[in-house]
């Protein structure tokens, strides 16, 4: 469903990582690993499409991608499901009915988004992956500041509820998330800086 | 599209959203202007046409900055641009709940204000007519800016400088309708210049507000 050849992406005008390669069938997902740095956010913003790559393919079905950063994107004037319910009306979808309860909201349905914790604040956010319904997902560090227990509801979310219908997920995590999901260690494509594109730019 | 709309006018009517703040300028910019110029009224009529655009263009620059800042902040801007609505109907509807939340109270209360001025009497409705008219370009125009300033510090100072340059025209036009209307001169000539400006930023700036947020989100 979700097919890379040879991507090479930059971040500052500088490549960073260099001939990725990966397919994910339509079910599975694929964690991505690597130390800090080596690349794995530009590599999600690449594929979401917020940056252009300098070399390779990305497919996927087109309109069914999604893309979740470390920020949650939620406003803080808005209550919970004030906040889900506006990406539920760009993405044109409804409000599924158990979503407060699949990310443990329920209780918080009318808090404003200003009072929720860190924690809170990304359950809301994963929750939003939720409400639009899309296919192929682009996930940076999703579990930044959850709970054992909150990572577990995630990753059954993930497993039960996404995968199960034919989806597909990218994340990017440090952490295991017990999900049956390859690994792809981005260390190997690590682009060298001085070989790449960076000293002919000089000269232009 | 409607959802954004309905949501940035959510957000601007609420707790910390910065709605009257720009009319509560207005007021007091124009009010200042007696103080300063002296309680001539002959001198005041003639200068309030051009004093009160001037009033309701600072006014409308106050809130520009917020635009686009709060939602880059807090990453919804990401996510916006990822999403299936497409940016530049995104930028068009943030200029237009910058202008309702803005523009429109500006050109309600400004025939109160040119009272304070003691504007000619033949005036008033040219001045509600070019303010509705020339407003929406301001919020169009300051859309775009804050677009070129998002993800910069102190971004907001550097939005005046860019955009009040743009907005010279619109004045020209606008306070020359009024003054002309005052004058009981015919001003559907500015009126009209001022419209094509209007239409003219609505069916361009999304394009390149779009593309220019586009580039400050890599």
């Amino acid at each position: 469903m979700l097919t890379v050849t040879d991507l090479t992406c930059e971040r500052g005008g500088l490549p960073v990582l260099t001939g990725v390669s990966f397919d994910v069938a339509a079910g599975q997902a694929l964690i991505l690993r690597g130390p800090n740095g080596i690349g794995k956010t530009t590599l999600l913003r690449t594929l979401a499409g917020l940056q252009p790559a300098v070399a390779g393919h990305v497919t996927y079905p087109e309109d069914e991608s999604a893309y979740a950063s470390h920020a949650d994107g939620i406003k803080t004037a808005l209550s919970v499901t004030e906040n889900l319910r506006f990406w539920a009306d760009v993405y044109g979808a409804d409000l599924p009915r158990d979503i407060l309860e699949t990310f443990d909201l329920a209780d918080l349905a009318e808090r404003l988004g200003g009072t929720l914790s860190a924690g809170q604040k990304r359950r809301l956010g994963l929750a939003r992956l939720g409400v639009i319904g899309r296919k192929v997902l682009f996930l940076d560090e999703p579990t930044v500041s959850l709970d054992g227990f909150s990572v577990k509801l995630f990753a059954k979310w993930l497993q039960d509820t996404h995968l199960a219908r034919g989806g597909v997920a990218v994340i990017a995590t440090h952490i295991d998330l017990g999900l049956a999901a390859p690994e792809l260690d981005l260390t190997p494509f690590k682009s060298d800086v001085d070989a790449g594109g960076g000293t002919d730019e000089a000269f232009l | 599209m409607i959802a954004l709309l309905l949501r940035d006018l959510r957000l601007a009517v609420r707790a910390g959203g910065g709605f009257g703040l720009g009319l509560a300028f207005f007021l007091i910019v124009v009010v200042l202007v007696p103080f300063g110029v002296g309680p001539d009224t002959a001198v005041l009529s003639r200068i309030a046409p051009g004093n009160l655009w001037v009033a309701s263009l600072l006014a409308a620059l106050l809130s520009l900055d917020r635009i686009f800042a709060l939602d880059y902040e807090d990453g919804s801007l990401a996510l916006l641009a990822t999403s299936p609505l497409p940016l530049e109907g995104a930028a068009m509807m943030k200029a237009l709940a910058h202008w309702i939340t803005t523009g429109l109270p500006l050109t309600l209360a400004a025939p109160a204000l040119g009272f304070l001025l003691s504007l000619a009497p033949e005036a008033y409705a040219y001045l509600l007519l070019s303010l509705l008219i020339g407003t929406p370009a301001l919020s169009m125009i300051g859309t775009f800016g804050a677009a070129l300033t998002v993800g910069l510090r102190r971004g907001g100072l550097l939005l005046s400088l860019l955009v009040l340059p743009l907005y010279v025209p619109t004045l020209i036009f606008g306070a020359e309708a009024v003054r002309r209307g005052a004058d009981g001169l015919d001003p559907s000539g500015a009126l009209m210049l001022m419209g094509g400006i209007t239409a003219g930023c609505f069916a361009l700036l999304p394009f390149a507000t779009s593309a220019v947020l586009r580039v400050n989100l890599r």
